[in-house]
């Protein structure tokens, strides 16, 4: 069976784009550079329900617009990040995560 | 007919390695500018593997949306925010890194272990296929609340971030 008619091949791509995404938001310390690995999750996650749909769904248009939902989503959640990148940047100067800590106590 | 699809299956390999490439320097890169040109190529890759499962219209909004707006408004946020050639503030001690590397490394490796022993089963039966159309007039009939939704909840965000952006100045006078 060739691998890209196997469904594990896909699964371990979604999961390789899950655990990557997470090492970045660990390793990235600026508020952009953790966005672009929470898209990198995302797609992780969009790998899946197409793998999903193509192989065991009993309806091929779910996983479809399920993952059409997600990118809409990742659009939304995208504009709304770098409006608040820019409202800290006017307040703080700079868009390191550690020091906008006001509320730490 | 078998060289077409030994051809295809090499195709779909190369998409596999730019998302490997693309996902390690979206995480490695020093440069946030890097970083994002990494998620543009992990992103391309990925829209390739929709092609192999059957779907072109989701490969080319795969390529639309997120090759397309978010990466452009991720540099555009990388150009507010600061210089480009700006590192990309790698601060985590050695000790630190270590530990998120095997952490990732034990989710990867269970994650994987959990998907080779599972038997997954397929649908007894299939109503439909994978043509646009149909996917259309699921949108339209049977998900049309989720996509009237989907499009208020992108009309808030960007209405939303345009608000949460808006300088002090501008919001005294309003």
């Amino acid at each position: 069976m060739m691998p890209s008619d196997n469904l594990t091949t896909y699964l371990i791509i979604g999961a390789f784009l899950l655990v990557i995404g997470l090492f970045g938001m660990i390793r990235h310390r600026s508020l952009i550079g953790m966005l672009i690995s929470v898209e990198l999750i995302l797609a992780g996650a969009g790998v899946n329900f197409m793998a999903f749909n193509r192989f065991t769904a009993p309806d091929p248009a779910i996983g479809q617009a399920f993952t059409l939902f997600i990118m809409g989503i990742a659009a939304a959640e995208a504009a709304i990040v770098i409006s608040l990148v820019i409202a800290v940047l006017r307040r703080y100067s700079t868009i390191d995560p550690e020091a906008v800590s006001d509320m730490q106590g | 007919m078998i060289l077409y699809r030994y051809l295809a299956e090499a195709i779909f390999l190369g998409f596999i390695v730019l998302i490997l490439f693309g996902s390690l320097l979206t995480v490695q890169a020093r440069l946030l500018m890097h970083a994002v040109l990494g998620l543009a190529v992990a992103l391309v890759g990925v829209a390739g593997l929709y092609f192999h499962l059957g779907s072109p219209f989701m490969a080319l909004m795969q390529i639309l949306i997120y090759v397309g707006a978010v990466c452009v408004m991720l540099v555009f946020g990388i150009m507010v925010g600061q210089t480009p050639n700006q590192a990309a503030q790698l601060r985590l001690s050695s000790h630190n890194l270590a530990l998120g590397i095997v952490t990732c490394g034990a989710g990867f490796v269970l994650l994987t272990a959990t998907v080779v022993r599972t038997q997954w089963v397929a649908a007894a039966q299939r109503v439909g296929d994978f043509s646009m159309q149909h996917l259309g007039e699921s949108f339209i009939y049977r998900y049309c609340l989720a996509f009237e939704l989907i499009s208020v909840v992108l009309l808030t965000a960007i209405i939303g971030a345009i608000i949460i952006a808006r300088s002090p100045q501008e919001r005294n006078q309003s």
